[in-house]
């Protein structure tokens, strides 16, 4: 119905006048006949923004929205503070391009360096990158990023989350780096495996921890054989997690990634989230994507730029270690914004509480005959095992418009909680499944 | 444009100095002002081997990055290492800011001295 | 000032409750024990510090913003109400498929419309901007190769004008890179593409309009070229801004595209993300497609294709922009794509020819919806150059335009007004625009020390590379 396009009919004509034209089709007319659509497109007619509004508005109802979710596996339910949406609705930040001209950009380029200072401090490493896609590919970045001439083989645990191997995987059909998957033993990471398998062209050893199903790894170990073989250690993390778990630092990691998005990010299907990527100083300038550094203005005045690009594709080209040219900055700036409203106590709070209620419910679950299948410790997911089928405990849950776990099979239920469920909720899920 | 009498000279403006077995390789003062301010160098690592006409090594400035060819055939004995915390010194300095320096060596491309050199990168000027 | 510089220990903001478990700990071998330096600050100083950061910055709604290939269309407002729902926002990516109906019915819905603007059979939302769009494009390729057991295709034919991520993406698929020059009238050069292709051509990149702002002329004959030598084309869809609804990448031969649905869709930028780079193709390159499809009628299921390529990232790509994207197309419908794209060629002219008469323009003809000006004689002249020109037009609120690029353009200044600017808004730049070429003969060192009026002036890129300081240092 409309274009957004403020000129009316006559100032085009108008314009078309002074620069010598009869009509805007002239303006195609260089463009081959045969190339050009005939009888226009096959796609409905425009709508107002009343109508528009209300279709999307129908679209969004044919979705459930779990007012009670006990479901992670990659996506997770926090608190978002207030602050968060309001701030990323600022349509100077929001409607923004790269901070390429950095004398109008410092809002933008000032909140992605305290991204990469909270980023880095989060995590225990001394440099961050500005944001990449996701947590899979933060880590099929990582993997690329450890590589070199001599080492292009890469040991990935069957503990990370499916996807991110996935993606692993399709990002190595692409740079043929070879991946070697590390199998898993009781739940976790074979670490005899891995150290019977390592050798000297490994580049790198990647583990998730807490890991796809909850557990804690032997993370330290691991770090100690993937550094007794020259390869780099990899740790992907859950950024909640951090604020009660060791960093990835502690562990021995040279590069942490994860998803951000339990940092304040929605679920929303599945994106936009945001990968972070952390690393060890001497690997700086193997970090891939944008990188905002502090420097000075001619006048000696502190303000931020886009820095050491000359690694980044549209200087180096065919050359360049990604092809990445973006960031996820307005992610960025809602992470930032959510670690600040938070602060230390309330990250801390969060992940505390994300694992207390965790172990609550996997307790009551215990009682409820569902066996905890975890050996290890784990930090907010954990896995059930029960000779009720998954798919009907499920039902039980939907039904009473509770979204219970993610069913790894007939018989496994991956569950999660976070801050957000309430001992009331648990105890009412827990309840409903002694029915089942 | 800054010469000196004792160096060869590449036409991809590299400067070589012929130390007893050993070929001394840095970046010619015409090059580096061509380049502008120098921000980081990638140098390769002792051991490796590098070819004439091949790239050995990648100097960046704020905008762009340019690869710095090997004049000579042979193996890497020596990186000059400090370089790598301070590339400014091969703007400040480049007949004292050595890359590397390359031994067993093998081949070494037709060089030029510095009259040469001189005249070779005025007709490119031009 | 930095959010850490305003931070007091004991500050804080009140967002959650107390546990209402019994709290578990951890045991020393999994504790953290390093401290944690989050800023601490009362929510009345928060809001404050992004509202301050907030007018340190330069959106679209800021001012004029012609920054080439990058199309800064204004963002509609209906696109973030509803991207903005609950019934998208808190839908987990994991629910039961018939929980989920509403979700892949946007996906299907934007497919279908994209497909018929692109011309092309299906599309995968997964990707999460142009760049990797293009890796997942061209992994298509290689697939298609491989499963054909031509696996010598190892090259991929890139235009010397291409942007940087062409190669870069091409080079991170596993091929070998090709640059295909670009003769006196911007186009690519017929005859050395037809030097290059040959029987290990994977395939060719390529935007058209090209980055110079043309229409290639000899598009079939390009595509042709190809597809005879074995290769597949590939459509960067930068540019679609300029022909959507006029000309469908598929009709011209291409066989794989990517989409930006942040420019061309009008989802917004940013500040450098979260875009998304839908990436569709014809038929014979579906069974690769990566994440998953959406079928069915009255109930909508995601499937997989058996050949795939695998995931490009998590879940099915960046939701909420797909959902901005589909508002937008919904409301422009049939008739307002086209007007859209004719009314952005309409104003880049306008602006070209009202400039020309000052500014060299890198080809003098009809451009599309952006053109390229070459400052290189007014260098000469007057020692001022494109980048002292963008500075300068930063003191009038205007965001410059795409600087030196493309690479093949001496002191390239990239102009892309799009459709959304009214004439007072591009007449107003005509005039800064040609004040700046007059202050360039008459005070050239005021243009080299612009911009004077922003908060900060011209930075020192080469300190902030040489030593980088990329995160604030805390005491303790």
């Amino acid at each position: 119905m409309g274009s957004y396009v403020p000129n009316t009919l006559d100032e085009r004509k108008a314009m078309l006048n002074e620069i010598g034209y009869e009509s805007i089709d002239d303006l195609f007319r260089h463009i081959p006949e045969q190339v050009k659509i005939q009888g226009g497109l096959d796609i409905p007619e425009g709508m107002s923004e009343m109508e528009v509004l209300k279709k999307m508005k129908e679209i969004a109802k044919k979705n459930k929205v779990f007012p009670t979710i006990f479901r992670g596996a990659g996506a997770y339910r926090h608190y978002i503070p207030a602050m968060v949406n309001n701030v990323i609705s600022k349509e100077n930040l929001q409607t923004a391009y790269t901070p390429y001209q950095a004398e109008i950009s410092q809002g933008i380029l000032q909140s992605i360096f305290e991204y990469q200072t909270m980023m880095a401090d989060l995590t225990g490493m001394d440099v961050s990158n500005a944001s990449v896609y996701d947590g899979a590919t933060a880590a099929a970045e990582a993997v690329a990023m450890c590589a070199d001439r001599k080492r292009k083989k890469a040991f990935v645990s069957a503990t990370v989350m499916p996807s991110v191997l996935e993606v692993i995987k399709t990002y190595c059909f692409g740079n043929e780096l070879e991946i070697k998957v590390i199998p898993e033993k009781d739940g976790v990471t074979d670490i005899d495996y891995l150290k019977e398998h390592i050798d000297k062209q490994v580049a790198c050893v990647l583990i998730q921890h807490p890991n796809y199903y909850g557990s804690l790894e032997d993370a330290q170990t691991i770090g100690e054989v993937a550094h007794e073989a020259g390869a780099k250690y990899v740790m992907s993390v859950n950024p909640i997690s951090l604020g009660a778990l060791k960093t990835p630092r502690e562990y021995g990691a040279d590069v942490a990634v994860g998803d951000g998005q339990p940092l304040g990010l929605p679920i929303a299907f599945g994106g936009p989230y945001l990968g972070f990527m952390t690393c060890v100083e001497s690997m700086m300038r193997k970090l891939p994507g944008r990188v905002v550094g502090e420097t000075e203005d001619h006048n000696g005045k502190k303000g931020y730029v886009l820095t050491l690009q000359a690694r980044e594709q549209h200087i180096r080209r065919e050359k360049a270690s990604s092809n990445i040219c973006s960031n996820q900055a307005l992610c960025a700036l809602a992470v930032g914004v959510y670690l600040s409203c938070m602060g230390n106590e309330g990250v801390t709070k969060a992940a505390e509480q994300s694992m207390s209620k965790a172990h609550y419910m996997a307790e009551k679950l215990a009682g409820a005959g569902f066996k905890v299948e975890n050996k290890q410790n784990f930090f907010h997911e954990f896995v059930t095992v029960s000779d009720t089928p998954s798919e009907k405990v499920l039902k039980a849950l939907e039904d009473e418009d509770i979204l219970g776990g993610y069913p790894l099979d007939d018989k496994r239920i991956l569950w999660c909680c976070t801050e957000m469920n309430t001992k009331e909720e648990i105890d009412k899920a827990v309840s409903i499944l002694k029915e089942v | 444009m800054e010469l000196r009498a004792e160096l060869k000279y590449s036409k991809s403006h590299e400067w070589i100095k012929e130390d007893g077995d050993v070929s001394v390789i840095g970046l010619t003062d015409y090059a580096q002002s061509e380049l502008g301010d120098l921000v980081f160098i990638n140098l390769p690592e002792v051991g490796d081997e590098v070819t004439v006409g091949e790239a050995f090594a990648d100097v960046e400035s704020v905008k762009a990055v340019s690869d710095v060819f090997s004049p000579v055939s042979g193996v890497v004995t020596e990186i000059n290492e400090e370089l790598l915390d301070a590339p400014e010194s091969i703007n400040e300095a480049p007949y004292d800011a050595w890359f590397v320096k390359v031994g067993e060596v093998k081949e070494t491309e037709e060089l030029l001295d510095a009259d040469a050199y001189k005249a070779f990168v005025e007709s490119e000027e031009a | 000032m930095l959010i850490f510089e305003k931070s007091k220990t004991g500050r804080k903001c009140q967002n959650l409750p107390e546990c209402d478990v019994p709290v578990v700990t951890l045991d020393a071998k999994d504790k953290r024990e390093v401290k944690l330096h989050l800023p601490e600050l009362s929510e009345g100083e928060l809001s404050r510090h992004y509202t301050e950061l907030a007018k340190k910055s330069h959106g679209v709604n800021d001012g004029f913003y012609p920054l080439g290939s990058c199309t800064m269309k204004y963002n509609p407002r209906v696109n973030e109400v509803a991207a903005g729902l609950e019934g998208f926002t808190d839908i987990h990516p994991l629910q039961p498929t018939e929980t989920v109906q509403g979700c892949l019915e946007v996906f299907k819905t934007l497919e279908s419309y994209l497909c018929e603007i692109a011309g092309m059979k299906r599309m995968t939302f997964q990707p999460a901007a142009g760049a990797h769009g293009e890796f997942t494009g061209l992994l298509l390729i290689k697939a298609y190769h491989k499963s054909h057991g031509d696996e010598k295709r190892k090259k991929i034919i890139v235009p010397d004008s291409a942007h940087g991520t062409n190669p870069a993406s091409a080079a991170m698929a596993g091929f070998s890179v090709v640059s295909v020059p670009s003769g006196p009238d911007g186009c690519v050069d017929i005859e050395k593409l037809k030097e290059i292709a040959g029987d290990d051509v994977a395939g060719l990149m390529l935007t058209n309009p090209n980055t110079v702002g043309l229409f290639d002329k000899n598009i079939l004959e390009i595509t042709k070229i190809i597809h005879d030598c074995g290769g597949l084309c590939y459509y960067d869809g930068a540019n679609l801004n300029a022909v959507m609804g006029t000309v469908r990448p598929g009709d011209m031969g291409f066989d794989v595209i990517h989409l930006n649905l942040h420019k061309t869709f009008s989802t917004p930028h940013g500040g450098g993300g979260p875009g998304s780079g839908p990436v569709g193709c014809k038929e014979f390159l579906v069974p690769f497609l990566p994440s998953i499809l959406v079928e069915g009628e009255d109930k909508l299921v995601a499937v997989k294709e058996k050949d795939s390529i695998g995931e490009m990232k998590n879940f099915y790509g960046n939701f909420l922009v797909v959902v901005r994207a589909l508002a937008y197309v919904m409301t422009l419908g049939k008739e307002g794509i086209p007007e859209a794209s004719k009314n952005a060629v309409l104003n880049a002219n306008y602006m070209m020819n009202k400039l020309k008469d000052l500014y060299t323009m890198a080809y003098d003809e009809v451009c599309m919806h952006e053109f390229v000006m070459s400052l290189a004689d007014l260098k000469k002249q007057t020692g001022v150059s494109a980048m002292d020109i963008a500075k300068g037009l930063l003191d009038f609120e205007i965001h410059p335009p795409t600087m030196y690029f493309p690479l093949i353009v001496d002191e390239a200044l990239m102009v892309e007004p799009t459709e959304t600017e009214s004439k007072e808004t591009m007449d107003e730049a005509i005039a800064v625009f040609r004040k700046l070429y007059e202050t360039a003969g008459e005070d050239a060192e005021s243009l080299h020390n612009a911009p004077m009026t922003t908060p900060v002036t011209r930075m020192d890129e080469v300190g902030a590379a040489r030593h980088p300081i990329l995160r604030y240092q805390f005491e303790d």
